[in-house]
């Protein structure tokens, strides 16, 4: 889309006449010879970069592991994905994990996003109790390294309240993940015009109709890339719980090592299956805006 | 006006914003079925003195009573006034995100309990009242800015208020767009509709006000009827304003 755009200012500023600062110029005939070559235009540019970065990557680490003699087993790995044994079929170790990972991410995700929304709310109502503490709250967590607050949370929440590995986990990240939530909640409902909250008052509309009707439906739009992006985060430091052993898709990956030593092929699975889920969401979110652009 | 019972009463408010003093001492009182224009330079506290009639703003000092509430702050009485006062924006504020029909049934629906079918009702026969009948499906994007203020003024109405308080509902329009809205305040105006205007269109203002407000750095100046207003201003700074925007 970009590179569509592009071409079609630089033909126009390639006129003679027509562009005004001679750099602009300059730079837009450049553009223009890529144009010609059909560069621009095309997706080709990062498709190639791509493919060469992952060439490169990939040829280093084979002709690492051949320098240091690594017998490669990959043959091995899809057995803990999934087995077809005369019980019948069966997820493997990694699968299972990624559905813990799945799973953990996602409540906690949810966490985030109510106790994001509250604590934006506090942060930006009127009562001054309200906003400190939201301040205290956000200042708190976003000072404090994840792992930290994990260890808070397991060694020290949860013998007082009876939290298992995984309890301790889940509200861990999203108590977390709330403090960064919290601010795009902020950021898009400050985005919204102040005539619209004068407009909603003057029909009568309360503070929570207001929000309710009028600024978060305004927001979304606003907070959708952000919090997809949030999302993914999340998938991504759901991966620290290993340390305190909550069985998820790294923990996985750790305890097949541990048991088989085959820790580049493990790896090189566990990261695939990061990057599609990251991915997928990323395709999803794109997906979203998409929609939301059009309705307004 | 006599013989009308008051319905906005104003007592030496006051309001600050920060050091500076938007208004100074101004009392005013309005009567039911009156049409106020206030008019004045920029800066001058016309818009402050309106958005305290609604509480957009909190006065600093004084009294202010609506249709016989007292605005005090307190929540309850502050959404019954402000049901009861409608207000149209210099730049529309409608609701973006809503058709207009669904932004004129919004508030009926939400804040007056009525039914979808009953608000939807209502939101046509004013748009029918704004000569708009057929917009009631789009967004507010997709109208022209005489449109748009017209539903804004269509939305404000479809609360039933007793009150309408225009914040320069004009300025932001093209010329050609402008006539438009007048007309559509013209015949509010004739209806018997309570308004209180902020304007700069003189014709307007001498076609409908029962009541001409001239201020200046947060005071009002004079207060007269248009007829003594505008051929024997009291005032100099009055006179001075006058003889500008009358110019052409």
């Amino acid at each position: 889309m970009a590179g569509v755009t592009g071409g079609a200012v630089a033909r126009g500023n390639g006129k003679p006449g027509t562009g005004g600062r001679a750099s602009k110029t300059r730079n837009a005939l450049g553009k223009r010879t890529l144009n010609a070559l059909g560069l621009v235009k095309s997706r080709a540019i990062p498709v190639v970069l791509y493919l060469i970065v992952m060439y490169l990557l990939v040829r280093v680490s084979l002709t690492g592991a051949e320098a240091m003699g690594y017998n490669w087993q990959w043959y091995r790995i899809p057995d803990y994905l999934y087995r077809l044994t005369d019980d019948g079929f069966q997820w493997g170790e990694i699968s299972l994990g990624l559905v813990t990972t799945l799973a953990l991410s996602l409540q906690a995700f949810l966490i985030a996003l109510a106790a994001g929304l509250i604590v934006a709310l506090l942060r930006l109502s009127d009562l001054v109790v309200g906003s400190a503490l939201a301040v205290a709250f956000l200042e708190f967590v976003r000072n404090m390294p994840l792992l930290v607050l994990l260890y808070l949370f397991y060694y020290v929440l949860g013998p007082i309240f009876a939290l298992d590995r995984y309890a301790a986990s889940v509200l861990c990240l999203g108590i977390y993940h709330a403090a960064l939530v919290s601010e795009i909640f902020r950021a898009g409902i400050q985005a919204v015009s102040a005539g619209q909250w004068e407009a909603a008052r003057s029909v009568g509309l309360s503070t929570g109709q207001t929000y309710r009707f009028v600024v978060l439906p305004q927001s979304i739009k606003f907070m959708l890339p952000p919090m997809a992006g949030e999302a993914v985060h999340i998938v991504k430091s759901s991966a620290i719980v290993s340390v305190i052993a909550v069985v998820e898709l790294t923990t996985t990956g750790r305890n097949i090592i541990a048991d088989t030593y085959l820790s580049f092929e493990v790896w090189f699975t566990v990261a695939a299956v990061y990057l599609a889920i990251t991915l997928t969401l990323s395709i999803f979110v794109t997906f979203l805006e998409k929609r939301y652009a059009v309705k307004n | 006006m006599a013989g009308r019972r008051p319905i906005i009463e104003i007592r030496n408010v006051d309001k600050y914003f920060g050091e500076f003093q938007a208004l100074n001492d101004v009392s005013l009182t309005i009567h039911a079925g009156e049409r106020v224009v206030i008019c004045g330079p920029s800066g001058s506290g016309k818009s402050t003195l309106l958005r305290c009639i609604n509480r957009l703003e909190k006065p600093s000092a004084g009294r202010l009573t609506v249709d016989g509430i007292e605005l005090t702050g307190a929540k309850d009485t502050l959404r019954r006034v402000r049901t009861e006062v409608g207000m149209v924006f210099q730049q529309f504020n409608l609701f973006p995100h809503l058709t207009v029909l669904e932004n004129l049934t919004l508030g009926p629906m939400r804040v007056r309990r009525i039914s979808r079918s009953e608000a939807t009702e209502r939101a046509r026969k004013y748009l029918d009242r704004v000569h708009i009948p057929e917009q009631a499906d789009k967004y507010p994007a997709e109208l022209s800015g005489g449109q748009q203020q017209r539903v804004a003024i269509a939305r404000s109405l479809c609360m039933e208020p007793r009150i309408m308080l225009f914040d320069e509902p004009t300025s932001a329009l093209d010329p050609e767009m402008i006539n438009e809205v007048l007309d559509v305040m013209v015949e509010l105006a004739a209806s018997g509709m309570t308004m209180v205007c902020v304007t700069h269109e003189m014709g307007f203002a001498r076609k409908v006000a029962d009541t001409m407000v001239f201020m200046d750095e947060g005071e009002i100046v004079e207060s007269s009827p248009p007829d003594a207003f505008f051929s024997r201003p009291s005032s100099k700074r009055c006179r001075q304003f006058l003889d500008r925007i009358l110019e052409h």
